[in-house]
């Protein structure tokens, strides 16, 4: 999987987690939780979501880098690749 | 291993948990010893009616578009919609104590503007403890436990709104006598007076059933008439667990939620850590009267009437079997229903004593039974206009009801004083949510189960 398309899962997985968000305007360089509304719980369920559906593991020190959008995108790339 | 982790109980917090778990593909297992779900808010037939145990209202009501709340949260959590809660709102609720009466509703702005109309001298003292409230992290995992009476009586000058203010909170969500942790009076404060009281048209059956339903979805399992009788330890380590039924099952990690000191009595040579740790006393009567009109056109109007009917407002386990001094006296016909309810329904809750119940013998407890509903129902009508010709049928359970059927000790429905909010016991894979972890009531024990299976039972894989 590629840059674009990991932007794209990554903003799929933030909707079905808070449907009600408007994600159109996401930026990504900007913290997502500056962006729109939502908690550490929900963080969690980013992390545990993309394990659900391409079981790739996050370790909690690195939970940092996931913080924007661009960051999870260069985190996730060399992990996704293979998908 | 049989599973990745086995659910000890099928009420609130188990489901919960247990929708969590098997979301995340969890091999997961929920064993409940009862043949219903619900534990302390479950439901029953008798007579041909339909009867929640519990269910007056679910607290933390807030609208569609809030977001950051604990109900929206828990949604969020399950991957539930708000709609499928088939939330119906409160008309009013009040607290009537003998010189003055606030009444609430779900607009916070309203219950401001009683409590200026009926404390005009305590405005501003309000406002300062509203300005506490706000900054109070309730929800922090390991706060020092803080007196609410001691922090909120020094900003209230005036007992009489302080009693009033915590009547309603301890009799919704309290386990200790007397007093109150002040984590858990802001939870109750949020989640009554900011946030609001609904009831889903069909009552707690329909909790139960989505939650079930959404567990069962998630390809969870779930093991009714399977009473856990213990758990094998080796090596600290929680090994298996044995039914009643003589089935052995094993997993890598467990989660009661059957209480503290409940669970640790699964344990081989308990007593050291038992002895150790307080045991709940709170427990309640419950009345339940159906009567042959609705409730408002006999006059009762109100949703919930939080009362007190002597000078000082006192919590406590009582000394006779029920303290009917004060209690609550709920309707819960009284809700913007899409259609009327098929009954109408009067419920009165009254502190009562365990030991006093659990001593008579069976005549005796039938005829302590009839008389207690007697004086609750004398009590309930000096507050409200009588109703009692109207009765058609009548049930009421008391403290060893509680207990026989939950086995919650003493009967306590808010659980041990002594709460353990990381949930955490001296066995490394055995963890405890609901009742005894600290977050109360029918939302706070949904919370409790996902906060610990978030905490302990999902990050690893
Ligand atoms: C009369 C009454 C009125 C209430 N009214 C309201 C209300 O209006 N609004 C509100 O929000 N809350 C209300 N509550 C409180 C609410 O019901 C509880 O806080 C909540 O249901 C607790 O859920 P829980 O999962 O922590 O515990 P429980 O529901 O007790 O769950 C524990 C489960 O474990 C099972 N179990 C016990 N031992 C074993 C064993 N050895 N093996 C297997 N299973 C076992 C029990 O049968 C039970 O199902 C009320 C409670 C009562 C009693």
């Amino acid at each position: 999987m590629l840059g674009e398309q990991i932007r794209s899962v990554i903003v799929e997985v933030i909707a079905q987690i808070v449907p009600d968000e408007d994600l159109s305007n996401l930026r990504g360089d900007i913290r997502i939780r500056d962006q729109i509304e939502l908690d550490s719980m929900d963080f969690l369920d980013i992390i545990m979501e993309l394990r659900k559906r391409y079981g790739i593991e996050v370790p909690e020190d690195d939970y940092i880098q996931m913080a924007t959008l661009d960051g999870a995108v260069a985190y996730l790339e060399p992990r996704m690749a293979h998908l | 291993m049989d599973y990745d982790v086995l659910i000890i109980g099928a009420g609130m917090s188990g489901l919960a948990a247990g929708i969590r778990l098997a979301y995340f593909d969890k091999k997961v297992c929920i064993l409940e010893k009862h043949h219903r779900v619900g534990g302390l808010n479950s439901f029953y037939s008798k007579d041909g009616y339909k009867l929640d145990v519990g269910l007056h209202a679910m607290t933390n009501y807030v609208s569609k578009d809030v977001k950051s709340t604990p109900l929206p949260k828990l949604l969020r959590q399950l991957r539930l919609r708000f709609e499928d809660l088939d939330l119906c709102q409160q008309h009013m609720s009040v607290i009537k104590f003998p010189e003055k009466k606030i009444r609430f509703t779900n607009n916070f702005e309203f219950f401001l503007s009683e409590v200026a109309e009926n404390f005009p001298s305590q405005t501003d003292n309000f406002q300062k403890l509203l300005k506490t409230i706000s900054e109070h992290d309730e929800l922090s995992l390991d706060a020092k436990p803080l007196s609410a009476r001691q922090a909120v009586s020094s900003i209230i000058s005036d007992p009489l709104l302080v009693d009033m203010l915590f009547c309603p909170l301890m009799y919704y969500g309290n386990a200790q006598e007397h007093d109150m942790e002040f984590g858990q009076f802001v939870i109750m404060f949020k989640s009554i007076f900011c946030e609001g009281f609904a009831r889903p048209q069909n009552g707690v059956r329909h909790i139960l059933n989505l939650l079930v339903n959404k567990y069962r979805d998630c390809g969870g399992e779930l093991r009714m008439r399977s009473g856990v009788q213990s758990i094998r330890v080796s090596d600290g380590k929680a090994e298996s667990l044995l039914l009643n039924s003589g089935d052995v099952l094993t997993s890598d990690k467990v989660l009661s939620t059957v209480g503290h000191v409940e669970t640790m009595n699964l344990l081989p040579n308990s007593d050291a850590t038992v002895s150790k740790h307080e045991v709940g006393q709170l427990s309640f009567t419950e009345s339940i009267l159906m009567v042959d009109k609705q409730p408002s056109d006999l006059g009762l109007e109100t949703t919930i009437i939080f009362f007190n009917d002597s000078d000082r407002f006192s919590y406590r386990k009582p000394d006779s079997l029920i303290d009917v001094s004060s209690g609550v006296i709920c309707c819960p016909n009284n809700f913007f229903f899409r259609e009327p309810l098929p009954d109408n329904m009067i419920r009165l809750t009254n502190l009562a004593n365990f030991d006093r119940w659990n001593s008579l013998g069976e005549e005796e407890y039938k005829m302590q039974k009839e008389a207690c509903l007697k004086a609750a129902l004398e009590a309930a009508v000096k507050i409200v206009p009588d109703f009692r010709d109207s009765i058609i049928f009548t049930d009421m359970f008391t403290p060893k009801t509680i207990y026989k059927f939950t086995g919650h000790l003493n009967g306590a429905v808010y659980g041990s004083p002594q709460k353990i909010r990381d949930g955490r016991t001296h066995i490394k894979n055995l963890f405890i949510c609901g009742t005894d972890q600290g977050f109360l009531g029918i939302v706070g024990a949904m919370l409790s189960g996902i906060s610990i299976a978030n905490l302990h039972l999902l990050r690893d894989k």
